[in-house]
């Protein structure tokens, strides 16, 4: 291949493996960040005009006004269901509306009422339910307390850090804004216009900054935020810049710094033993959030956390818990839970960019055969089209691509393809003719359409914020639209933060138009919307029927619905970026989207082969299991490492399958209650403080605990065992180990820290085959860890693994426990119907006593003897093949 | 769950008369049938437990290495054995047991799936007899075009020796001839050397006079310059008005400076300012021109040859160009020897690295030596000459791309020759230097058949020589159906 593809990266890199900071703005150069940053805490200027307040059943409007300024702001409380309060804040008259971001909640949340407690020339106390939760109003100077009996919860502009840019009329002559009443404003550096390299922003509208501060006593510690390369417990930014939240294509990024990466979710966690809050700010601008904390002082612990957007209003949601489960479902209440993956989605994806052509695609399927190692889906990525026309093939490369496809349909596997939403600008290309004729591209300030360089060349961006646009783009993913592809044909969207590489930060002018909206106003959004109408094309293509999977790069609140997954992006091969693999995908976590993972192996550089084992050992854990590598490295399919590597990452991928059921079990739940599917030992253990901080292990659903080995020549890893009267079954050697305590754990290469938690059932199964499609009708192994009550509790999940038809209660959804030596299965959703080929083959009961005699009782009332194994070294019991179907009622008594 | 199945194998000789019955449990080769007595107890092939028959492909699986169900899916790292009559047997992981995929032509594989397979066997095995013959043949003539080469590379070798001895001998001569040479130019150049340096020398002198006479004018025009008031004396306050000239070019030209530039005195007369002259000539600026400084020395009269007069111009030149004629017709012919030796060296070299080369076992990659092969793709055209090097070169415009230089044979251990490898080539940004492996594969004629690109700036070509083909064994098709019975 000709060393021309990346000759406009080669120009802007210095050869390093490092981001270019300077390409991307610290604080001080946003110049609304480091107007609001000026601002120190202090006496609020603000005011409630008491007077003014109307109360409704559900809901509480008040004035508020800057004695400063004299500008009026309008303040609405809402009590929503579930626990959540709603502060809207925006100008009581703006010149203009001013943005409010649609689309992200899935409705207008339901209200509670709001009841007036009291109310004198100070404020009103207002009462927020049952819980003796209440809200106090404060009117001067303005602020907002949260309390529960005694305690404050979380109180609002105390440290008198609300601030409110209202919009204003451009004075040229005298350089101060005609509209300021009393107090005349000045007129700042970057508050019109504002230059950044050599992009400069004109700003039609002004200045319309706003900000917000919360103070969290008795915090410690605050998660979410994401898309940062940090730790999962989010760091103090008073020594540097604040988190940012700007969806930015980021070359090289850069790990433990609070600088913006490809998405962005505006929701934030607080958590103590007590208690588990949640500060949700819906808002699409670029955002700033400044953390700053107590600790190491006397006084009780507190955090404090501000919120800087650019534009837009305040409309902040406070999910107050209590507990890390309520969060969850607090916010999937509001923005919606993880759409359900096809369950081969959760299998392990072969991608590399690019694999050559349509042989080399069979060739790296053949060896995946040749090797007996599964996979389910293989990728193409930018350079299988032709000349970067999306939903196009290149004629020589990929001259057949539906024989290809069916090829894979004959091993029962998918493919695929990338689909970026920049669009060639070139009049021969249908996709860019109908964007361009029915007017969709984003518009640049001057009303022409906004182009911008990205891997075509000169690409136009559709304006996905527009419903019209975003159905006519589903319309194209049409069989008979897109030709060439099949139904095992899925989707990536790539570069849809979006990446403008000759744009300002490598992203679009902010200056630019999406009909009445800037795009600093919708910014953040864009990939959302790119993703939810590629969605929307997958799941149209098949009448409605079948689930789509889509893997996008930029996100926002919300995302988790329309998304399939989501990759933390251009990683490197090294030790560290595994590390951060795991706090990175666990913050998406918390704040609803699930199906994450990182590129295994790395994305630039070659990985030693320690480490690309290792990380396939990481990623075999990880929601989202794919090996990606860059143009320019080496070829890294699982068996170019000797025939001991190639074991070894068989074994792991195989250990990813036989779990299936569980994962997909856990997908379900996320679907239906907005847990997350990885989790941090926190959420499960709140009130165990040793488990704040720890981000090198995780939980998988509640009963699957993971530490993996990311250190370079490793000898042992030290896992904590969370649960004082909890034990922790290794899932490779069934040792058993007590909770509370850290383990140290020698490791060889073949070793993957993984514990089973006592008290739990975890159905597998054990027939690996080339692909998961192929394991459909395959039975299944129960493990049964028992706690140190004689009990266990788990549950099996079947449906056909790929269509909506769960919906139409078109499932089997079962509870297992084992309690007093019998072990049943009862149906869990009786309403629902499906029927199943699979059966139970073996179970295997860790922790047990030798049974004299095993019974196994079936819905008919047949009874029959099971024999059984005994490893007393171990304490297992092996059940052989008891066989009853996987979707029927049966007990097995151990006597 | 499933009774033991069995399986009812129908095997049709080649011969094609009687049919054979063979009972054994489904996907157990011929081979190990011995271990699969029906009503007895079985033992796991690996020998650690005995289980009742009645287990053996039961759909559980019993023994750790799989072999109490080979013709199930139940043992994770079970096989099974199709016989594919008509075809080649072959084992499959049991995991693709009834997985609804078609893998053993004669379809055994499929047997409670509901996929529905076609036996295509028989049907394979036409296919590949047809290939195998194919190859056969082309093995058969390949391998006479390799005894003709080797018959000629022999030949090419003896040739390339007796020319080295040749060479060899030439060389000797040749060594004589310029040692002589040498000794008749160097005695040709003595005297035009020495009157070389006469003439040199007289040169340099008379240019040095020149110079002189020139910087004394100068001086003087200095003096008549500086010596603002005419007293024929420079005083320090004359001297002060020149601030270029100070010593320490600190910007301050200081009286006690100047003092020192004029030996320590207050003034100097036009004797005494010789000494001071040498002093400042570097620096001084003439007030005429002080914009442009002028230059120290005119470099063309440096250039310039010397004024002489005209009756002594005749005698020297004639001598020297008498002697040059003489000199360097020695000089030529020594060239020419002391060329033709290198020749020689090249040569011998040449051969010597020929000869020694490693063009295999016998020497039937030597015809391949300094040709070179080419394919044209859709983009570029792709250039292999062998034991030298590889190169692209895009078809529309562009330079060529050095895609590796001889390396190393490269093939696995038993077969070293079935393989080429050109390294070092042009480096790939932030990646490696391209490199390229020839796969050599029997044919009749010499030609590269196609050339990837696997991996980043690591090429793959494909290239055929009847130089890799192997003796045909005496083929007899038919045999692996044989092989079950």
């Amino acid at each position: 291949m000709a060393p021309v593809l990346l000759l406009w990266l080669a120009v802007s890199l210095s050869g390093t493996l490092a981001v270019d900071r300077g390409n991307f703005k610290t604080c001080d150069q946003s110049a609304f960040c480091k107007r609001q940053r000026a601002l120190k805490p202090g006496e609020s200027p603000y005011r409630a005009l008491l007077e003014t307040m109307e109360l409704t059943n559900t809901r509480l409007t008040l004035q508020l006004i800057n004695d400063n300024n004299k500008v009026h702001l309008l303040l609405e409380l809402y009590r929503l269901q579930g626990n959540i309060t709603r502060v809207k804040i925006n100008e009581l008259k703006p010149l203009k509306p001013r943005y409010e971001v649609p689309d992200v909640l899935i409705r207008e949340p339901p209200t509670e009422p709001l009841s007036l407690l009291s109310q004198d020339e100070n404020g009103v106390v207002l009462s927020l339910g049952a819980e003796s939760q209440r809200v106090i109003v404060s009117a001067r100077p303005f602020r907002l307390d949260i309390m529960e009996g005694r305690d404050v919860l979380m109180s609002l502009n105390s440290r008198g850090l609300l601030a409110f840019e209202h919009l204003r009329i451009k004075d040229d002559n005298s350089g101060f804004s005609i509209t300021a009443k009393e107090e005349e404003e000045k007129v700042e550096d970057g508050m019109w216009e504002e230059t950044f390299k050599s992009h400069s922003d004109g700003k039609p509208n002004g200045p319309s900054a706003i900000s917000l501060d919360f103070s969290l006593p008795g915090v410690e510690h605050v998660y979410g935020i994401p898309e940062h390369a940090d730790t999962l417990r989010l760091k103090t930014t008073d020594s540097g810049d604040p988190y940012r939240l700007y969806n930015l294509d980021v070359f090289q990024y850069e790990l433990y710094n609070p600088m913006a990466l490809y998405g962005a979710v505006p929701v934030m966690l607080a958590h103590n033993a007590h208690r588990t809050t949640g500060i949700f700010w819906l808002n699409a601008a670029e955002t700033w959030v400044d953390i700053s904390s107590n600790t190491g002082s006397s006084e009780t612990p507190q955090t404090d956390v501000r919120w800087i957007s650019e534009s837009g209003i305040i409309d902040v949601f406070i999910m107050l818990g209590p507990t890390p489960k309520d969060i969850f479902s607090q916010y999937a209440s509001l923005t919606g839970t993880q759409s359900f993956p096809p369950l081969s989605a959760l299998a392990y994806h072969q991608c590399r960019w690019n694999y050559n052509d349509q042989e080399d695609v069979q060739t790296v399927d053949a060896g995946f055969d040749e090797h007996d190692i599964p996979y389910d889906f293989i990728w193409l990525d930018i350079e299988h089209t032709d000349g970067k026309r999306y939903f196009t093939w290149d004629p020589h490369k990929f001259a057949t691509p539906k024989e290809m496809l069916q090829g894979l349909v004959d091993k029962k596997r998918k493919m695929v393809a990338i689909v970026d939403p920049h669009i060639k600008v070139d009049s021969n290309y249908k996709i860019h003719n109908e964007i361009r004729s029915r007017g969709y591209y984003i518009k640049n300030k001057d009303g022409g359409d906004y182009e911008g360089w990205c891997w075509p060349g000169s690409a136009g961006y559709p304006d996905f914020t527009r419903a019209d646009m975003r159905a006519w783009w589903a319309s194209m993913f049409a069989y008979d639209q897109y030709e060439g592809s099949m139904e095992n044909l899925y989707t990536w969207n790539d570069m849809n933060e979006p990446s403008v590489f000759n744009g300002p930060e490598v992203t679009m002018h902010k200056d630019a138009m999406h009909g009445a909206w800037e795009h600093r106003d919708v910014h953040n959004l864009y990939g959302f919307y790119v993703q939810m109408a590629t969605a929307e094309g997958l799941i149209q293509r098949s009448g409605g029927v079948e689930r789509p999977f889509v893997l996008t790069r930029a996100f926002f609140a919300g995302s988790q619905r329309y998304e399939c997954a989501v990759w933390t992006g251009d990683n490197a091969a090294e030790w560290d970026h595994l590390k951060i693999s795991i706090p990175m995908c666990l913050s998406l976590g918390l704040v609803g989207i699930s199906f994450c993972g990182a590129d295994v192996g790395g994305f630039f550089k070659s990985p030693s082969t320690e480490l690309l084992v290792r990380w396939y050992q990481t990623g075999a854990y990880q929601p989202f299991f794919r090996a990606h590598a860059h143009l320019d490295t080496p070829r890294r399919e699982p068996w170019l490492f000797g025939p001991e590597n190639t074991a070894l990452i068989r074994e792991v991928v195989r250990q990813r399958y036989t779990l299936l059921p569980y994962w997909y079990q856990q997908f379900y739940h996320a679907h239906q209650t907005g847990q997350p599917v990885m989790r941090p030992l926190w959420v499960e253990y709140p009130q165990d403080p040793a488990t704040f901080a720890l981000d090198d292990e995780f939980l998988i659903g509640r009963d699957l605990l993971v530490h993996p080995v990311t250190e370079e020549g490793a000898r042992g890893v030290t896992a904590y065992l969370p649960g004082k009267d909890e034990v922790w079954f290794d899932v490779h050697t069934f040792q058993k180990h007590n909770g509370a305590q850290n383990l140290y754990i020698p490791v060889t290469m073949s070793s993957i820290p993984v514990f089973q938690r006592g008290g739990s059932i975890i159905p597998r199964k054990l027939r690996v085959r080339r692909s998961s499609t192929c394991m459909e009708h395959d039975p299944y192994t129960l493990y049964v860890a028992l706690n140190p009550q004689r009990t266990a509790e788990g549950e099996l999940y079947i449906d056909d693994g790929h269509t909506f038809n769960y919906e139409k209660k078109e499932f089997i959804h079962r509870s297992l426990s084992f309690a007093k030596n019998i072990l049943s299965s009862a149906n869990l959703a009786p309403e629902a119907q499906f029927s199943t080929r699979s059966w139970i083959e073996r179970i295997v009961i860790l922790g047990a006593s030798k049974p004299s005699k095993v019974t196994l009782k079936t819905a008919g009332g047949q009874e029959s003897q099971l024999e059984f194994e005994f490893d007393a070294s171990m304490s297992v019991l092996t059940l052989r093949k008891p066989g009853m179907n996987a979707g029927v009622d049966w007990t097995v008594t151990l006597q | 769950m499933k009774p033991c199945q069995y399986l009812l194998l129908l095997l049709l000789l080649s011969v094609g008369v009687s049919a054979v019955e063979i009972q054994r449990p489904r996907g157990v080769p011929l081979s190990k049938r011995q271990f699969y007595e029906e009503g007895k107890p079985f033992t796991c092939l690996d020998g650690t437990r005995t289980i009742p028959f009645d287990r053996v492909n039961d759909d559980y699986c019993d023994c750790h290495d799989g072999s109490d169900e080979p013709g199930t899916a139940a043992c994770p790292n079970g096989s099974f054995h199709c016989t594919n009559a008509g075809f080649r047997p072959a084992f499959i992981p049991s995991s693709r047991i009834n997985d609804g995929i078609c893998d053993c032509c004669d379809t055994t594989d499929e047997y409670n799936s509901g996929a529905t397979c076609q036996n295509t066997c028989r049907e394979l095995g036409r296919k590949e007899k047809e290939s195998l013959q194919k190859m056969a043949e082309i093995a058969k003539e390949g391998f006479l075009l390799k005894q003709q080469i080797i018959q000629e590379a022999k030949r090419g070798l003896e040739d390339k020796k007796a020319k080295l001895a040749d060479v060899q001998t030439s060389k000797k001569d040749l060594e004589d001839r310029v040692e002589a040479l040498r000794i008749v130019k160097e005695t040709a150049e003595q005297p035009e050397k020495e009157a070389k340096e006469r003439h040199l020398k007289a040169w340099e002198e008379e240019k040095a006079v020149i110079r002189m006479e020139k910087d004394k004018a100068r001086m003087a025009e200095v003096f008549l310059e500086l010596d603002d008031d005419a007293d024929d004396f420079i005083s320090v306050a004359e001297l002060l008005s020149h601030s270029e000239l100070d010593p320490d070019s600190d910007g301050s030209f200081t009286e006690a400076e100047a003092q020192g530039l004029l030996g320590g005195v207050d003034k100097v007369d036009t004797v005494a300012f010789e000494s001071v002259w040498n002093n400042i000539k570097e620096k001084y600026i003439s007030e005429a021109n002080a914009d442009t400084p002028a230059p120290v020395e005119t470099p063309q009269e440096e250039m310039r040859e010397p004024v002489s007069d005209n009756d002594s111009e005749h005698p020297l030149s004639l001598l020297i160009k008498l002697m040059l004629d003489d000199s360097q017709k020695a000089r030529n012919e020594f060239d020419e020897a002391e060329r033709a030796l290198r020749e020689v060296d090249d040569q011998i070299r040449n051969l010597e690295k020929e000869i020694s080369f490693d063009f295999g076992p016998n020497a039937e990659f030597a015809y391949l030596y300094s040709q070179c092969y080419e394919l044209s793709t859709s983009e570029y055209i792709y250039r292999l000459c062998p034991f030298n090097r590889v190169s692209q070169k895009p078809k529309y415009g562009g330079s060529e791309t050095n895609l590796g230089t001889w390396g190393k044979w490269a093939g696995p251990e038993d077969n070293v020759y079935a393989m080429m490898k050109y390294e070092h080539g042009t480096g790939c940004w932030q990646g490696p230097n391209r490199s390229t492996m020839v796969k050599l594969t029997c044919g009749k004629e010499t030609v590269v058949t196609s050339t990837s690109e696997p991996s980043r700036c690591e090429y793959l070509m494909e290239f055929i020589s009847p130089a890799v083909c192997q003796e045909p064994p005496s083929l007899d098709f038919g045999a692996h159906e044989h092989e079950e019975l």
